[in-house]
């Protein structure tokens, strides 16, 4: 087993002899950054070795990869980043109010544009003092009454509102309004609220929150933009008539229509170093290892395969993310057979997975639920007839290895149930024995027959029962 | 020979510790430590971990957290019947005692998150936290908003932070309706054969050589394996049956040698385990206590499923007959077998139609309470009156409905109840009583029965 510590020079250290990268890693890595490199380092080393290399390399890709960090642009969306950026704009210089709704589904960028948007709408130096943000999200402020009060404390106002009751809602929410007029200048100050899943703000009692927002938006009130996040396109249909009436109707799709030449340069963009890596051999090394990987035949029919089910940016993370937990010391590069691996992780069959852990008694059983499915074309079945079925196995091939008592038997398909592999039809489970409860198989016929192909030290008995059509 | 765990961030004494400490877990604790990388870098904001019971899900993961000294929570759902118990827990060991305090009564994921963030700022994380959820199906039972907000904890509350939830239920039992952040899925397989016997040696017993005891562990498995793979319920086992494996040597009729032998003695008995102490019908201790006394035949033990037998009075035991009749066999017998001048009815159609499908197989029927009442007039032989107290018997029998009693003079196999019938509501009987007991039934009626 090859061991490399960090702080030791693998057998890869011979490719990167280069000496005068001194003073380009100073020039271009950012000064900090570069700072807590020196003072780690020895002073008789020239750059960096491999084991802090790939210590960067982890660090900076799974900044990108889990934590979702903003890209310095986003990419494809150029129109509706215009779109976006302007409707902003106009709330926050000119004080107009709006409503917007991005929609698109899940992992397909629509924090990572709002973001970047908001970013770059908050270096605008006027726009930065003037702006209050509000962020809900959905998840979060359950109710109308929560929201309210996060309103209150983003907006900094909890020392106004104090003690003091108010009687309805609206009351509450335009005194917000008013205090934000009475702020510290003559003119109201434009607030910017972003409401993440959207969707279940529409499930609040009467909608009162959307309801007052894009009321506001609408009267020549404070300023207010309503930016909306969901996931769900009949979004509108969830809103009340008089809600709806008083939505702009500008909605913003973000539906990654991108093909996969680009889902490949994405990956590829995601995978490389930037400019200002600290050591610019080990990141030339790298970037040429990615582009190498990115023209494999293999990896880009794996990328084609995750493509297949899926174009969204987050399911690409989390492959991309599990290849690169296989980069290590040892092996500093990105090959094609560690995203064939990860691919395989990403992708197995849980159920399967599942099937193959259960012991040989509660495969009988599986066994003898899919019969009974085949026989009586899905009809649920009890206990009793799942056993009835297993004993007339157990007598026509007449071993004693699978002789169990009846009470073994329960609890081997107590476990099945625990499982969630079978389901109960009704709820009511106490009103009826466990015996004669009806349940439910929820396997496929493939799943199980696949299953037992696979599954270890199969007796060839029972094999050859779960074959024969008829039990 | 298991190959040491190698990752940079960690000391490798604490890694081999780590190693030794988990056996045939190193592939699975490789991928968890690869995808927690160093210490300060960012991890997957979510993790679901799932696989068989004692499959070592929960150990793996909490000997890498606590032996490598991360900052983590080990948090049961089943312990938190409510909500905030489960953020007062994670608030306590990330920022102090202190903190949880300013927690509301009954707090809102908004207020742990709030509370989080404001924590954070003044403890900022240079280390991955990791929040262990075990037992995690239990979360789809709480808020809808819990399970998809722990899966993107990482983003509402902007901090180095790891959910990694424990399951043995597949994720696609988990996924909301509108979705969530998908985390990575990890599954953790059965112990083989193999290493459950090389697992289950490790602990033999001082006084006897280890081949010894792994031999014994050969014949336990041989017994148990098809029917039970649980690591734990197969260790219990083989310490209990231990000292009865051992007495042949402890009397000196065989050596340590004589395999044969010490199966023979043994195998019997492990046999009756299964169908004992496996299914709990005998408590350990009463196992125990019977392989020291040895007097008493195992078989003769006053087992838990023998306690069925239980004294009724006399109408109430026939009500209970009655009852079992009018469940199991169709109402249209009843003419046949219960009334004195039946009528001529064809054998041949009458027996044939519905052999196959026998009613023991399907369950019981519910039924009317006047046709209970028909069928014990006509069982019990002296002449009854419909007396307050046959009906109130009956509504006793009605409340312990649904526990199956057995009569072991009469029948001999369990009966079920099934008394949860829907009584025809009939206007000619004028009894108060009946009208409070129809309303006793009632209560218990199925719409979908009527």
């Amino acid at each position: 087993m090859h061991c490399d510590t960090p702080g030791r020079k693998g057998k890869i250290s011979t490719c990167f002899d280069c000496n005068g990268s001194v003073d380009v890693l100073i020039h271009t890595a950012s000064r900090t950054e570069a700072v807590i490199i020196m003072s780690k380092r020895k002073p008789k080393d020239s750059h960096l070795t491999v084991g802090e290399c790939v210590s960067q390399v982890q660090r900076l890709l799974r900044g990108r990869f889990c934590h979702q960090q903003l890209p310095s642009e986003p990419a494809g969306v150029e129109s509706q980043h215009k779109h976006l950026l302007e409707l902003l704009k106009r709330t926050a210089i000119h004080g107009e109010s709006n409503s917007v709704l991005i929609v698109g589904p899940r992992g397909a960028g629509k924090t990572m544009l709002l973001n970047c948007v908001l970013k770059e709408l908050m270096e605008e130096n006027e726009v930065k003092k003037n702006v209050l943000l509000v962020h809900l999200n959905g998840l979060l402020q359950t109710d109308d009454r929560i929201a309210l009060k996060e309103i209150t404390r983003q907006l900094h106002l909890e020392n106004v509102v104090g003690d003091k009751v108010f009687g309805s809602f609206a009351e509450n929410l335009a005194f917000l309004l008013e205090a934000l007029k009475k702020g510290n200048r003559s003119s109201s100050r434009p607030v910017l609220f972003t409401l993440d899943e959207f969707d279940l703000f529409a499930h609040h009692k009467n909608q009162t929150l959307l309801y007052n927002l894009l009321d506001i938006s609408q009267s020549a009130q404070a300023p207010i933009a309503v930016v909306g996040l969901t996931c769900r396109l009949d979004v509108l249909e969830l809103l009340e008539k008089r809600v709806k009436s008083r939505f702009s109707h500008r909605q913003i799709h973000l539906l990654n229509p991108l093909g996969f030449q680009h889902y490949l340069s994405t990956a590829r963009l995601q995978l490389s170093l930037p400019q200002d890596f600290p050591d610019c051999r080990f990141a030339e090394e790298w970037n040429a290892s990615i582009k190498a990987l990115c023209e494999d035949k293999s990896a880009e029919a794996v990328l084609r395969k995750h493509f297949n089910s899926s174009k969204d940016y987050r399911s690409l993370n989390k492959l991309l993310m599990l290849t690169l937990s296989r980069v290590t010391v040892s092996n500093p590069t990105v090959r094609s057979a560690d995203l064939l691996e990860a691919s395989r992780l990403c992708t197995a069959d849980a159920k399967a997975n599942i099937l193959h852990g259960l012991s040989i008694l509660e495969l009988c059983l599986i066994i003898a639920m899919k019969h009974l499915n085949d026989i009586y074309d899905g009809e649920p079945f009890n206990f009793q007839m799942v056993h009835n079925e297993f004993k007339k196995f157990i007598q026509r091939k007449s071993h004693s290895v699978h002789n169990f008592e009846k009470p073994v038997v329960i609890k081997a398909f107590e476990h099945l149930q625990q499982l969630e592999l079978i389901r109960p039809m009704d709820g009511s489970s106490a009103k009826t024995q466990k015996e004669y409860q009806l349940v439910k198989l929820m396997l496929d016929h493939t799943q199980i027959m696949e299953a037992l192909q696979k599954y270890p030290q199969c007796p060839t008995d029972v094999k050859q029962w779960a074959m024969s059509a008829f039990g | 020979m298991s190959v040491l765990l190698q990752h940079p961030g960690y000391a490798d004494e604490r890694l081999r510790l780590v190693t030794e400490r988990l056996p045939c877990r190193e592939a699975q604790a490789r991928t968890m430590l690869a995808l927690m990388g160093e210490p300060e870098q960012y991890s997957y904001p979510s993790i679901f971990i799932y696989g068989h019971r004692a499959t070592g899900k929960s150990y793996v993961t909490q000997t890498l957290l606590k032996e490598l000294e991360l900052p983590h929570v080990v948090v049961s759902c089943v312990e938190c019947v409510s909500a905030g118990l489960l953020f007062e827990q994670v608030l306590m060991t990330f920022f102090g005692s202190s903190s949880s305090a300013s927690l509301p009564r009954s707090p809102s994921f908004s207020d742990f998150v709030r509370l989080y963030r404001q924590l954070c700022t003044q403890l900022p994380a240079n280390q991955t936290r990791y929040i262990v959820l075990d037992k995690a199906e239990l979360l789809r039972d709480m808020d809808a908003n819990f399970l998809p907000g722990f899966l993107r904890l990482q983003e509402l509350v902007d901090d180095n932070v790891t959910v990694i939830f424990l399951s043995e239920i597949v994720w696609d039992k988990f996924r909301p309706n509108t979705g969530c952040f998908e985390p990575l899925l990890l599954h953790f397989p059965n112990y083989s054969k193999v290493e459950l016997q090389e697992i289950l040696a490790q602990d033999c017993h001082p006084s006897y050589s280890p081949e010894l005891y792994s031999s014994y562990i050969n014949i336990l498995l041989g017994v148990f394996y098809s029917v039970c793979r649980d690591l734990r319920e197969l260790r219990h086992l083989a310490a209990l049956n231990f000292v009865k494996f051992c007495e042949p040597l402890e009397n000196g009729e065989a050596k340590e040698k004589d395999t044969h032998k010490l199966w023979r003695n043994i195998e019997p008995h492990l046999k009756r385990a299964m169908q004992t102490v496996y299914l709990r019908e005998v408590s350990s201790v009463q196992w125990e206590q019977q392989q020291q006394t040895e007097e008493r035949e195992t078989a003769d033990m006053r087992v838990l499923s023998a306690h069925d037998h239980v004294e009724l009075p006399f109408y109430s035991k026939f009500l209970l007959i009655a009852a079992y009749l009018a469940s199991y066999n169709p109402a249209r017998t009843d003419r046949r077998f219960f009334l004195k001048h039946h009528g001529k009815i064809k054998k041949t159609n009458f027996l044939k139609k519905h052999e196959k499908t026998s009613n023991h197989l399907l369950g019981p029927k519910p039924f009317p309470l006047d046709r209970l009442l028909a069928i014990f007039y006509s069982v019990v032989d002296s002449r009854v009156a419909p007396t307050a107290s046959v009906f109130s018997q009956d509504k006793r029998l009605l409340f312990s409905g649904g526990a199956s009693i057995s009569l072991p003079v009469v029948l001999s196999e369990p009966v079920s109840t099934q008394c949860l019938g829907s009584p025809t509501p009939d206007p000619q009987r004028t009894l108060p009583y009946l009208s409070a007991l129809q309303r006793a039934h009632q209560v218990k009626v199925n719409p979908c029965e009527m």
